[in-house]
């Protein structure tokens, strides 16, 4: 399992960098998204992985898996919208006011 | 606890001030003197300790386990200060009140001053050095804005942003310096720095505090060859000069030296420091004075050069010139600020301050000449006037240090022509000003100030004669307990008479009073001379050539490094992540971590399959827009089902709806933006992102392994333990988000409020041209609100809510809370609007959701106060059951009106964001809707 969220994490990260660096602003903001996913998960695996052990209080429980990760990533995804949504907007403004969707600004539309 | 109230009452008090100036320049003024006032009677009943010998210490708990607490001190030297800057800040702002025009705004200046003051109250009041150098930073903050009170003016603001620089910079200095004398005292409280000298001189580090802590000093008590900032800060107001540059903030320095005494002086190092500093800037400040034509500019190096003769006093560092560095202390703030604010009357009187023009000014303004004639003498050191006091007491050590060295006799020589130059200029501002015939064309004709005006002259100069005439029934008192306090041990044996008998220093004080009057009369040669050299020895000049380079160094690196395109900056910041990352794995032996991993099954692998597959087809086609985002959505659903897998139930119900917002939110914004990106240029550039985004890849893979196959030994036990004793509630995570880290969450939930607010703000009155057809050239749908749609929506609402409140209610036992029922209601809502059109729901809803999202973080915020106020940590929470029917055994904690917050801000700016942003859609998609939306948007 270990092995599979490790190249899970990889190919999201991979495919992210790909596209953070593209010219143009949509797949840049596609590409964020990629890496806000693989870092989730590598935050999360950071408390270890489990199967069928929710960190929630229970009798007869067989043990629980480590909440402080999940708190932090559970956070970082609510964060993660509102910083998309934002970047997003400042793309559209970006395209308005310079008449193309260049990262840069400085190209043709 | 009077010690902090009185040092936090000004800063409160800047608030009033800057409040009531709304309704007229005397409100302010009455504020201003109210809050002083209100300062002074919050230390008035602490003042008879300091005379009885007691040190006032009163403290703070903040951080105790790193030696941090918030500590004040009132022992006689600190008195001494305060009183100073609250009786002399009581006479500036009567005098202020005279001095501003009607047309500048004077609720600024009063409130900036209070800022001053309570910045300068906390210098002088703090126990701890770490709080003492915050406070120190804080005055030089607020000098800044006070020097560029008019921010119009060139001058101004250059001479404000180099106070800043050279003061902030010895702050910097001063900082370093503390640290080392707390790590050799081994603490930062000025009781125990004090009592551990003899270990602090001894120490191997002793050499490199001093001088750190003598950079800071010298910085802000303008001292060579630091002295230039303070000339130019000369820009600021009078009032301003008078108080600060004058009478309290350039003191600092020297209260620095005095207040750190007891702990650095003593040492050969110290003597050749401090002393020859000190010597170097009365000499240089003494002289250059004289040549100045601006009233200003001649006290501004006055000024410097009695800060000089003060620190010198320090810096010979017997008992006795500590005392008389006190005294004269006292008796430079008496007689400097009333010479500034007669200069401030002048220039107020006559449009200018060139004393080239002024002149003559006894026959029109009698009154202010006398008292501006007085302070002056006792600047220059005449007999029966107070500065002829302390002068003779530095003539008197002057003598003495010169016996303790070789070439000691050149001392009293360097400070007798200190001294002429000293007498010669104020003889200058007398003659040239009030006397010296007719006045050259000046902007304004002259006559006596309003009455008001003068009243805090008056006051000063009557201090400064009775304490010249009477010193032992006037000064002595205070003046002993305050050298107590800097040498923190008895009093030497001394003598405040006025008559010595015919000793060294009283020839000395002879010689300077001839030599200076001799000098007066030849100045019309030294001026010709002056002129000639003007400018070529200035140490203001290696301070503009150290700012240009640095600029220009700046400039060079930043135009090597960012030539101003977002893709080399990622691809440089990548490639160094990558080789930072790399040189981290290299070093370490085994990448494994030898854990024991769980066994994949067949439905992880097949996950982990699409995930990578859709991962990768997304980055392929991403110039396909609309299909790279139906393929990252498809991503970020795998990644939730892999949190259910993972024993994360929270993180897949949080990933799942916020997947939902996200995917509705860009295509909303794909409408406005190109369908297709055009192809990028390069095989070359291909190949490097493709080489640098395998290698982040296989970074990522690396390090995830690495941390996933190692032991853990987490503080995660400590929350499951505590979870439901300590916080009330069965789902851990839930609790670490109200309770246990309900600080972070406050400040998650504040961000999200800042995006929502931040995004409101751009798209407000943004209109954009839409396309008329999509990117295959059809033409939208006619039908934009389909019936069956609409007609689900409307049944689901009621569905949705009800989920979104279970969720809300058992969130604190069982996967749930706060977060994730807000994004359910905000989906349930968002789909409204899609499913009926904005302007059907936006009838039906409430169209602003501001208030919505205030009061989240407003709830939230009340909670965690409410613990504060019933004597709990911020945001403890408190928790019993409740029995509801239908719902079973309830945890009613106050973390779940934490949740609630939590939940309106969540739905407030998720809602907000995707209306705002729907609600652009409108107003560019039919064109007859453009007044419409306008009308509802504004």
């Amino acid at each position: 399992m270990e092995v599979l969220i490790a190249l899970a994490i990889g190919i999201l990260t991979a495919c992210g960098v790909y596209l953070v660096l593209r010219a143009r602003t949509f797949p840049v903001v596609l590409g964020l998204t990629l890496l806000s996913y693989g870092v989730n998960l590598f935050l999360f695996a950071a408390g270890r992985l489990a199967v069928g052990r929710p960190p929630v209080i229970a009798a007869g429980s067989p043990g629980y898996t480590d909440p402080l990760p999940q708190a932090l990533v559970l956070t970082a995804i609510v964060i993660g919208f509102a910083m998309t949504a934002f970047v997003i907007v400042l793309a559209i403004k970006a395209r308005s006011e310079l008449g193309n969707d260049h990262v840069d600004g400085s190209h043709g539309p | 606890m009077n010690l902090p109230l009185a040092v936090l009452a000004p800063f409160l008090g800047a608030l009033l001030v800057a409040w009531v100036s709304r309704r007229g320049t005397n409100h302010a003024a009455w504020a201003a003197a109210g809050v002083t006032l209100a300062t002074l009677a919050l230390l008035a009943p602490l003042l008879p300790a300091p005379f009885a010998g007691h040190t006032v210490i009163q403290r703070l708990t903040w951080m105790p386990s790193v030696g941090l607490d918030l500590g004040f001190r009132l022992d006689g030297f600190g008195m001494l200060f305060a009183l100073m800057i609250l009786g002399i800040g009581l006479l500036i702002v009567l005098y202020a009140r005279y001095y501003f025009s009607e047309r500048d705004p004077l609720g600024r200046f009063y409130a900036e001053m209070m800022l001053f003051m309570g910045s300068m109250l906390g210098v002088v009041l703090s126990e701890n050095v770490i709080q003492l150098l915050v406070f120190w930073e804080l005055t030089s903050l607020s000098s800044f804005l006070l020097i560029s009170y008019w921010p119009q003016r060139e001058e101004a603001r250059r001479g404000s942003r180099m106070a800043l620089t050279v003061t902030g910079a010895g702050g910097l200095a001063l900082l370093g310096g503390l640290l080392i004398l707390g790590q050799i005292a081994g603490s930062y409280e000025l009781t125990d720095i004090l009592a551990a000298g003899d270990r602090i001189r001894a120490h191997p580090l002793y050499l490199p505090a001093l001088v750190l802590i003598l950079l800071g000093a010298f910085t802000k008590s303008a001292q060579f060859p630091f002295q230039f900032w303070l000339p130019n800060a000369m820009a600021a107001p009078t009032p301003v000069s008078a108080y600060l540059h004058s009478a309290t903030m350039v003191k600092a320095g020297v209260f620095l030296l005095a207040r750190l005494f007891p702990a650095l002086s003593g040492t050969p190092e110290w003597l050749v420091l401090v002393g020859g500093t000190g010597l170097a800037t009365l000499l240089v400040g003494a002289v250059i004075a004289l040549f100045k034509h601006d009233l200003k500019g001649l006290l501004a190096y006055s000024t410097i050069s009695h800060l000089g003769l003060i620190a010198m006093l320090f810096g010979i560092g017997t008992p006795l010139s500590a005392l008389a560095g006190v005294f004269h202390i006292i008796n430079h703030a008496t007689f400097k600020a009333s010479l500034f604010m007669a200069a401030g009357i002048i220039d107020h009187e006559t449009g200018t301050r060139d004393m080239r023009r002024i002149n003559g000014l006894w026959r029109t303004m009698p009154h202010t000449a006398t008292l501006a004639m007085v302070a002056a003498a006792a600047m220059a050191g005449v007999p029966l006037f107070n500065g002829f006091l302390s002068k003779e007491m530095f003539f008197t050590e002057a003598v003495g240090v010169s016996e303790r060295m070789d070439l000691g006799w050149l001392v009293p020589l360097a400070v007798t022509v200190a001294g002429v130059f000293a007498v010669a200029y104020s003889l200058r501002f007398i003659h040239d000003v009030f006397f010296n015939g007719e006045p050259v064309d000046l902007p304004r004709s002259p006559h006596e100030p309003p009455r008001w005006m003068k009243v805090p002259v008056e006051i000063l100069v009557a201090i400064c004669l009775l304490v010249g005439m009477l010193p032992a029934l006037t000064v002595e008192p205070i003046l002993a307990v305050a050298a107590q306090g800097v040498l923190q041990g008895p009093l030497p044996p001394h003598d405040l008479a006025i008559w010595h008998g015919f000793s060294p220093a009283f020839a000395m004080s002879l010689l300077a009073l001839a030599g200076g009057g001799l000098l007066y009369l030849g100045r019309r040669p030294l001026f010709r001379l002056h002129t000639h050299l003007e400018g070529r020895l200035e140490t203001r000049k290696v301070y503009d050539w150290l700012v240009a380079g640095l600029f220009g160094l700046g400039r060079w690196a930043t135009d090597r490094v960012d030539t101003g395109s977002l893709q080399r900056m990622l691809a440089v910041f990548f490639c160094s992540a990558l080789v930072l990352g790399a040189a981290g794995l290299w070093s370490d032996l085994s990448l494994d971590g030898g854990r024991a991993g769980l066994p994949p099954d067949g439905v992880s692998l097949l996950a982990a399959l699409s995930l990578g597959t859709v991962a990768v087809l997304a980055a392929a086609w991403h110039r396909r827009r609309l299909t790279a985002l139906l393929l990252v959505g498809a991503v970020g659903l795998v990644v939730s089902i892999a949190f259910v897998k993972l024993s994360a139930p929270d993180l897949a119900l949080t990933q799942l709806s916020v997947e939902v917002v996200t995917v509705v939110l860009l295509l909303l914004a794909l409408y406005f933006l190109p369908q297709e990106s055009p192809p990028e240029p390069g095989i070359w550039r291909h190949a490097r992102d493709l080489a640098l985004a395998i290698g982040a890849g296989l970074g990522a893979a690396a390090l995830a392994w690495g941390v996933a196959t190692r032991p853990l030994d987490s503080i995660g036990d400590y929350f499951l333990t505590n979870s439901v004793p300590g916080g009330g509630g069965a789902n851990a995570v839930n609790v670490i988000l109200v309770d246990f880290r309900g600080f972070d969450t406050l400040g998650e939930i504040t961000v999200l409020a800042i995006a929502a607010i931040g995004i409101y703000a751009m798209l407000d009155r943004l209109r954009l041209p839409a396309p008329e057809r999509d990117w295959t050239g059809r033409a939208w749908d006619s039908d934009v609100h389909p019936v069956v749609l609409a007609a689900f929506a409307r049944i689901l609402l009621p569905l949705a809510l009800l989920v979104s409140v279970f969720v809300f209610l058992r969130g604190h036992n069982l996967p749930g809370g706060g977060f994730i029922a807000g994004l359910v209601t905000a989906v349930a809502l968002i789909l409204q609007y899609l499913a009926n059109g904005v302007s059907w729901t936006n009838d039906r809803l409430p169209g602003d959701l501001h208030p919505t999202i205030g009061a989240g973080l407003l709830i939230a915020t009340l909670t965690g106060l409410g613990s504060l106020v019933l004597g709990y940590p911020f945001l403890s929470s408190a928790h019993g059951h409740v029995h509801l029917p239908l719902l079973g055994d309830l945890e009613l904690a106050s973390a779940m009106a934490f949740d609630l917050g939590v939940y309106l801000a969540v739905v407030g700016a998720t809602l907000s964001i995707l209306i705002h942003l729907g609600l652009l859609h409108r107003g560019s998609h039919n064109p007859d809707a453009h007044a419409a939306a306008g009308r509802e948007t504004d």
